[in-house]
């Protein structure tokens, strides 16, 4: 059973690398279940039960991080941002960042100064992504303070 | 005076001895530095050819170290991505280095991109652990 759930993580795990690079991409349902070879509805299931989220929601939160970091490192504007992130909607992508994050695109540009070359950029990636298990609306910045 | 003057050894989990040769020596070219057996463990880490350290070590979890539940926990955490990033690897050209392994079949999960400080991309190993090839800024020309 151990190595049943082993390979079933690996190949879950490469959908969910494939999310986090071709975030801007349309990706669907099908193609990742094709990547984590299984069936639709059975792909969302177990990719939740191991990773704590449905496929959905963690691309939204890739999505929401890297257009946390133009918004921070960039001019661009927010619909230029929103295209670039991969959503098709202003509405849908103001609507997510802001319940994601906990204020608007452009009250998040406001208070907060580029991070870039202080530290590598995988890494700002990982940890700058907002979180979707509770803390979100709570820590909007990325500075984390004496923990 | 300072405690220590170099990392020589670090380590990582890996799930099979032979998959793992095949992989940090086969496709990432990195040389078996030590390779010892006796009864049911095995000692064996890999490090940069010519390079006497780091040396890492490739160890697979199981008993009598820990108890096979314990294993097993720790192959899903693996499995899943969750050990974070287990090693960086310096390289004087990241887009070759990208290119030549890409043709030998490893999995990237990111491509090579340059980020300011420097060239860097991302892959895994078969197993799910995390690995960074970076160009430093300072090692370009």
């Amino acid at each position: 059973m151990s190595r049943v759930i082993e390979e079933r993580n690996r190949r879950l795990l490469r959908a969910r690398d494939a999310m986090d690079r071709c975030y801007a991409e349309p990706l669907d349902v099908a193609a990742l279940a094709r990547i984590a070879c299984v069936s639709g509805a059975h792909f969302i299931r177990t990719f939740r039960a191991t990773f704590g989220e449905t496929p959905h929601r963690y691309l939204q939160r890739r999505r929401v991080e890297r257009s946390m970091f133009l918004l921070r490192e960039s001019d661009r504007s927010v619909t230029d941002i929103c295209l670039d992130v991969g959503f098709t909607s202003l509405g849908t992508f103001s609507r997510t960042f802001r319940e994601i994050v906990g204020q608007s695109p452009l009250a998040y540009r406001r208070s907060n100064a580029p991070v870039s070359g202080a530290v590598p950029a995988c890494f700002t990636m990982a940890w700058a992504r907002p979180s979707s298990f509770g803390e979100a609306g709570r820590r909007t910045g990325l500075v984390r303070s004496s923990r | 005076m300072k405690n220590f003057n170099a990392i020589t050894t670090a380590h990582i989990w890996v799930l099979d001895h032979q998959q793992a040769l095949d992989f940090y020596v086969g496709k990432l070219g990195l040389e078996v530095k030590s390779d010892f057996s006796r009864g049911g463990f095995r000692w064996l880490t890999v490090g940069v050819a010519g390079e006497p350290v780091p040396e890492i070590v490739l160890d697979v979890p199981g008993p009598p170290v820990m108890d096979e539940k314990t294993a097993e926990q720790i192959r899903e955490l693996v499995t899943k991505g969750a050990t974070g990033v287990v090693m960086v690897l310096r390289t004087d050209d990241c887009f070759a280095t990208y290119e030549r392994l890409r043709a030998k079949g490893v999995e990237f999960t990111q491509e090579a991109t340059d980020h300011g400080y420097g060239i860097d991309c991302g892959l895994r190993d078969p197993f799910g652990n995390q690995i960074r090839i970076l160009q430093p800024k300072a090692w370009q020309g």
